[in-house]
């Protein structure tokens, strides 16, 4: 399961995508990968609204999460 | 119009003369002539858009000329929307250009953009894009949203042919903390440009008809290993319920809502005759409430709004104060001009003055 990161998320996380190994228990679905992002990195609690797309499709907190998975974190950007 | 000028265009197959006489019949309005402002406008301008209207109040500066590529030396300190304007005229006689040299607020918002058919979202902060969102929900207009992020930008198209807000993507305005903007986060000069072009490609397929339009889909562009990403997602139809805008969109109105403690509360007069909504379970609500309150559990809210009256005081209580909060966040999504109250510390601090039944 890889993780791309966009915006401040990739800021927080300090790099541009990251992967939960086959021995790591993988978030099963979109609110507990929020959860475990809060837990690792604790400024993700800060951010009111953060999109989280799974194989390029916006998903809500109740979507199920499996392997091979891509998710993206995509906060909202305002530079102009 | 010149036919002549837009030749190279209108030989185009699947562009041709008629989408030609679409943009100069489009009335465009560009809110922000800076970064992405400026690309957006030299492009719309030259390929021939009728009427382009700009909204800016800003000065030039020295450290907007890296990526603000109309701006020259000896124009720092000169009005943005002024020296564009006569830029833009010299570039295309044929544009009316019309100046609204103010920045976009809650109160010229709805005044300004009603006058025209699409607007593009060249603005550089948080609360100018929702009251951009908000205003073309209400106004039902499209506007082409770009947004950069350091090496990184955004681009869609929100609210078109009823496709999906940019509140369906991100529902609530970040906090002033949250998210840094180009002046503390820096901007690379190209980034603006690339991503401001193709807000004005959007543009064009948006008063054309041609192509497939960037709605429901966000792409995402990242300078550093030139990838895209294109994401797609659906519309709420609660974002589009709006009744108006809200009465502030600075941050510091973003994430405040009014708030009443148990005493004060308790003590406002004609108590018997005030709106409160109690969002805790009914379980909860059996347990202990206040008389006057009216039970409707927060999951139902969506469903039951039609019991509320928007047009009077709205009191929120739950049991500690934190569902009540996201009671309101929720219905101010719908109803930002209703006025709600939370109360603060819930039912615990009501209790500690004895007054449920």
């Amino acid at each position: 399961m890889e993780v791309l990161l966009f915006g401040i998320a990739k800021d927080i996380v300090g790099k541009s995508s990251f992967r939960f190994n086959a021995d790591e228990l993988a978030p099963g679905s979109v609110s507990e990968l929020r959860e475990r992002l809060k837990r690792s990195f604790p400024e993700f609690g800060k951010l009111s609204s953060l999109a989280v797309a799974v194989n390029s499709a916006y998903a809500d907190d109740a979507v199920q999460l499996k392997e091979g998975d891509e998710i993206a974190l995509i906060p909202p950007v305002s530079g102009g | 119009m010149n036919f002549e000028r837009y030749d190279r265009q209108t030989i185009l197959a699947g562009f041709g003369i008629d989408a030609q006489k679409k943009l100069h019949q489009a009335k465009v309005l560009v809110v922000g002539a800076g970064g992405l402002g400026v690309p957006v406008l030299t492009y719309l301008n030259a390929m021939g858009i009728g009427t382009l209207g700009i909204v800016d109040n800003d000065v030039i500066s020295i450290s907007n000329l890296h990526r603000q590529v109309l701006y020259s030396e000896a124009e720092v300190g000169q009005s943005k929307v002024g020296v564009a304007i006569t830029k833009l005229r010299n570039q295309n006689s044929e544009t009316v250009i019309i100046a609204h040299e103010t920045f976009l607020t809650q109160e010229n918002a709805l005044n300004i953009i009603a006058d025209y058919d699409l607007v593009v979202d060249a603005s550089d902060n948080f609360p100018t894009r929702y009251l951009i969102n908000d205003a073309c929900v209400i106004l039902k207009k499209s506007f082409v949203y770009g947004a950069l992020h350091g090496f990184e930008g955004q681009v869609s198209v929100f609210n078109h042919n009823d496709g999906p807000t940019y509140r369906c993507l991100f529902p609530n305005m970040p906090k002033s903390d949250e998210v840094p903007d180009c002046n503390e986060n820096g901007v690379l000069g190209i980034l603006p440009g690339i991503i401001g072009n193709f807000q004005a490609l959007e543009t064009v397929k948006v008063l054309t008809g041609v192509g497939e339009v960037l709605s429901g889909k966000l792409l995402l562009f990242d300078g550093l290993s030139n990838t895209f990403q294109k994401i797609s997602f659906s519309a709420r139809p609660e974002n589009r319920e709006l009744h108006g805008l809200r009465p502030c969109y600075d941050f510091e109105c973003a994430s405040v809502f009014n708030i009443v403690d148990a005493e004060a509360f308790l003590g406002l007069t004609e108590f018997e005759k005030l709106q409160l909504i109690d969002v805790r379970t009914p379980k909860e609500f059996d347990r202990n409430h206040l008389k006057i309150a009216k039970n409707i559990p927060l999951p139902e809210l969506d469903i039951r709004q039609n019991e509320i009256n928007f047009d009077e005081f709205i009191y929120v209580v739950c049991q500690s104060g934190i569902r009540s909060k996201k009671a309101i966040e929720r219905l101010s999504n719908a109803r930002p001009d209703a006025h709600f109250i939370n109360l603060s510390g819930g039912m615990n601090q009501i209790k500690k003055h004895g007054v449920t039944n």
